[in-house]
């Protein structure tokens, strides 16, 4: 047959299907690079959006506050014990320390608002600090507590937009009536005048646009009853003229009213919150915030909130009051000590990992100590030692659903059976490492019988065939040799199981829980919460604060999950190197 | 015990797997100090019955040895007798070599640590040089004992897997197609080998090379399909057989 074929007809034809070979060799190749380069891209994005999310979590503003720590505040019974200096007024100690920065705060509100710059839970702080240290009592300390959560994000530029222009003209404040005139001779405030205005009639012009689409609707309506949009257009036109008479004063003053940005005036280590300025632009009226070293300065900061004070919780006051407090060098930035010093809190500036962290840790610990031995040990009896008959047939079919089964079953299981029936302490991590472990059962199992299963059949035969018993043949050859597999399959089901949630919301480690568990036997048994739940729960929290810190958190998870899995590389290695 | 020099009296053997015979009524006396050959075409039973004198079918799911194996006049297949006991006495050398991922020294010194031979590390640096002396491999191995006994070549591994086999002292060595995947010079080393072995060893050596069974051994025992021929002197069997089926085999008529 092939005689009738030549010779060069048969080069032809290979080298044709050949080409058509490497053609699809080189596609599939790109594809697999396409794939590679899109998976690491994704994980890139992610981590990189999480990794900047959680960067505002990793320093915080904290006030370094001169406290006169008075022997009557703070020593109510004059002895210097204990129970005395727990009776101590440590917020009133906090709050003339405050008022010491600030002698110009009188009112009662605004005094609440400067004792709203700290959280309340400062107080005990302070406490805490002089039982440390009873030589404390009577003198003057420097103590060091976080900035609010919000006034922290004001500093670092996160919470609200401003702008900030250096003025290099002279400015000098007059007394006039109850409240200050600033005078720029140069017409320093004709800008933000002008910016001021052109908002207003932007905003009247989008009121009008609005009103002209409602009249379209009413003439196009016919015979339907249009009273009511009638009614809210003259309504829109009537706030549009407002607006357009506002922006327009000619009466000399154009006012600046909370509905507006809020324009600060820095001047001489004092500021002013203005509420008009002269349509010339060269005055403004308003009141100090801070009282300024002198009446009048070469150069001042004017500063515009774009957000209006009616529309945000925190006050102008405390704005100012935060910067001056950092001009003055009484709040600092550094690193954040209370992130990972610090349990949960209610606060913001005060909440940290630790607590989680080391109940993670513990938790997987247990998990661990659990899963692995009994996994380990119940697949070598069921691949070596294990009679074929239904039962352990069945047990083997359970045994692959149970890795399917989704992990808040388990959960309930933890509920229903290690609360109620055994009475385990509800949150702890030996509750939550029993319940993981019970996950992780399965893929262990799983992950060891099929790392067993690929050990090469002549192995053992050569053990057997040298009079090695079955035990011998598998913990010396079978096992060493299955070590890896068992370890990347352990690693993976305590990974998943580290990273897990649900289940632990079933047994109330969601709680909210303030104490660090101490790593150690008795840690075991005291309530906790994990990572996840952790992340978890500062999402869901109120305060915007909240958010940098729970992406910081997901950081220590996936540095805990890099950590182990680092180890488990390098112990695959160690055992891999004997083959 | 007989008063034949025979080492091995097999009488009446029967192995299934499953339902499935695949030995019938196989009776032989294998003698000491000498090489028997089993012959016959693929899946005729060689492994099987081989299997059988170290009781290496115990660990083959549903498989069922019946029948008088007698070692010494001891009856061994027996389910009351440990067959850990009997593998030292009875060692094995498979087909494809199959050195443990551990070093030269730990592939040799394993048997002997497990059974208890050596009393000081002395005496097992000891067996393990006299084992690899034996078989013939300790002149090129002796300087790297700690190397893997992987990454030997095959012919080495195989050799290697013998001096495995001799460390334990046993009075059997069984070889299933031990040259099947050897070049020929390496299979003329461990053809020689197995002619020195036999002084004091008794050798059973499956093979399906009729050239290779005339060469090594004494004895020749043709299978096929389950039953056992035909057994003699392998001079007898290759020249004048008293079988056809024989006959026709040696001739290469199947196979
Ligand atoms: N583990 C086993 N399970 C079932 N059947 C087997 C098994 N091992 C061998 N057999 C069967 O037994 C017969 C003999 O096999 P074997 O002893 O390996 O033949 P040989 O070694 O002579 O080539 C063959 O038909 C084979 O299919
Ligand atoms: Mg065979």
């Amino acid at each position: 047959m092939t005689e009738s074929v030549s010779k060069p007809a048969i080069k032809a034809a290979v080298e044709a299907r050949l080409a058509k070979r490497y053609r699809s060799e080189a596609r599939f190749r790109s594809l697999g690079l396409a794939a590679i380069f899109s998976a690491v891209a994704i994980l890139v994005i992610l981590l990189g959006s999480i990794g900047m999310q959680s960067l505002p979590a990793y320093t915080a503003n904290e006030i370094f506050l001169e406290v006169d720590l008075d022997r009557d505040l703070v020593d109510p019974q004059g002895d210097g014990s204990e129970v005395s200096l727990r009776e101590g007024s440590y917020a009133r100690v906090l709050q003339n320390a405050m008022r010491e920065q600030f002698p110009e705060v009188r009112a009662r509100r605004d005094l609440r608002q400067l004792f709203q710059l700290y959280t309340a839970l400062n107080a005990p702080r302070l406490m805490d600090e002089v039982i440390e240290d009873p030589s404390l009592v009577g003198t003057r300390y420097r103590f060091r507590m976080p900035l609010s959560d919000d006034m922290d994000l004001y500093l670092k530029g996160e919470l609200l937009d401003q702008s900030e222009t250096r003025m290099n003209t002279a400015l000098r404040a007059e007394e006039e009536g109850r409240s200050i005139a600033l005078v720029s001779d140069n017409a320093g405030f004709a800008t933000l005048l002008e910016n001021q205005r052109a908002a207003l009639r932007n905003e009247a012009v989008a009121l009008g646009a609005s009103a002209d689409e409602l009249d379209l609707r009413v003439q196009a309506a016919g015979d339907e009853d249009v009273s009511a949009l009638v009614d809210r257009i003259a309504n829109l036109r009537e706030r549009q003229q407002g607006l357009l008479d506002w922006a327009d004063a000619e009466d000399g003053v154009f006012r600046l009213d909370d509905t507006l940005p809020s324009v600060i005036v820095e001047m001489a280590g004092g500021a002013y919150k203005l509420d008009g300025v002269s349509v010339d632009g060269t005055r403004a009226t308003g009141r100090a915030v801070v009282q300024p070293e002198s009446q009048s300065a070469d150069s001042w900061n004017l500063l515009v909130v774009d957000v209006p004070e009616s529309r945000r919780r925190s006050s102008d006051n405390q704005l100012v009051w935060s910067r001056v407090l950092r001009d003055r060098g009484v709040i600092e930035e550094h690193t954040n000590r209370y992130l990972f010093g610090n349990a949960d809190s209610r606060e913001p500036e005060l909440a940290g990992v630790r607590g989680a962290l080391h109940g993670s840790i513990l938790t997987i610990l247990i998990a661990l100590i659990l899963s692995v031995p009994v996994g380990v040990f119940a697949a070598i009896y069921l691949e070596e030692f294990a009679p074929k008959n239904p039962v352990t047939d069945l047990i083997e079919v359970n045994i692959n659903n149970l890795a399917a089964v989704p992990s808040i079953v388990f959960g309930m299981l933890g509920l229903a059976v290690f609360i109620n029936v055994f009475g385990l302490p509800r949150s702890s991590p030996v509750l939550g490492g029993l319940v993981l472990s019970l996950m992780t059962l399965p893929t262990i199992i799983i992950a060891t019988r099929a790392a067993m299963k690929a050990v090469p059949p002549s192995i053992r035969d050569a053990a057997l065939g040298i009079g090695a018993s079955q035990t011998q043949t598998v913990f010396h050859h079978v096992l060493p040799l299955a070590a890896p597999g068992i370890l990347t399959g352990s690693i993976i089901g305590l990974s998943r199981a580290l990273g897990e949630t649900a289940p632990l919301l079933m047994i109330g480690m969601v709680a909210f829980i303030a104490e660090t568990p101490s790593l150690d036997i008795e840690g075991m048994t005291q309530p906790a919460t994990v990572l996840p739940v952790q992340v978890f729960l500062w999402y869901d929290g109120a305060e915007r604060a909240f958010e940098p810190r729970a992406a910081a958190a997901i950081m220590v998870l996936l540095g805990l999950m890099i950590s182990f899995n680092a180890l488990a590389i390098y112990l695959r290695h160690k055992f891999e190197r004997r083959w | 015990m007989s008063e034949t020099n025979s080492k091995v009296e097999v009488r009446d053997v029967d192995v299934f797997y499953g339902d499935k015979q695949a030995l019938n009524s196989v009776s032989i006396d294998i003698p000491k100090n000498s090489v028997t050959a089993f012959i016959g075409p693929s899946g005729c039973g060689k492994s099987t019955f081989l299997r059988c004198l170290n009781r290496m079918n115990d660990t083959i799911e549903g498989a069922r040895v019946e029948g008088s194996i007698k070692i010494d006049g001891e009856e061994i297949n027996d389910k009351h007798l440990d067959p850990v006991i009997l593998r030292a006495r009875v060692g094995m050398v498979f087909q494809k070599p199959n050195p443990f991922p551990k070093s030269i020294y730990d592939n040799v010194a394993y048997g002997p640590r497990i059974h208890g031979l050596a009393q000081s590390s002395d005496e097992l640096d000891d067996i393990v040089e006299q084992s690899l002396r034996k078989a013939g491999l300790w002149e090129e191995v002796s300087d790297r004992l700690s190397h893997p006994g992987t990454s030997l070549s095959g012919g080495q591994q195989q050799r290697l897997v013998i001096a495995r086999a001799i460390a334990v002292n046993p009075e059997v060595i069984l070889m299933d197609e031990p040259c099947s995947a050897l070049d020929p010079i390496a299979t003329a080393r461990i053809e020689g080998l197995i002619d020195e072995l036999r002084e004091n060893y008794c050798i059973v050596i499956v093979t399906h090379s009729m050239q290779q069974a005339a060469r090594v051994s004494q004895q020749t025992a043709f299978f096929h399909l389950g039953d056992l021929v035909e057994h003699g002197p392998t001079e007898t069997i290759f020249t004048n057989p008293r079988e056809q089926k024989t006959q026709d085999y040696i001739m290469g008529r199947f196979g």
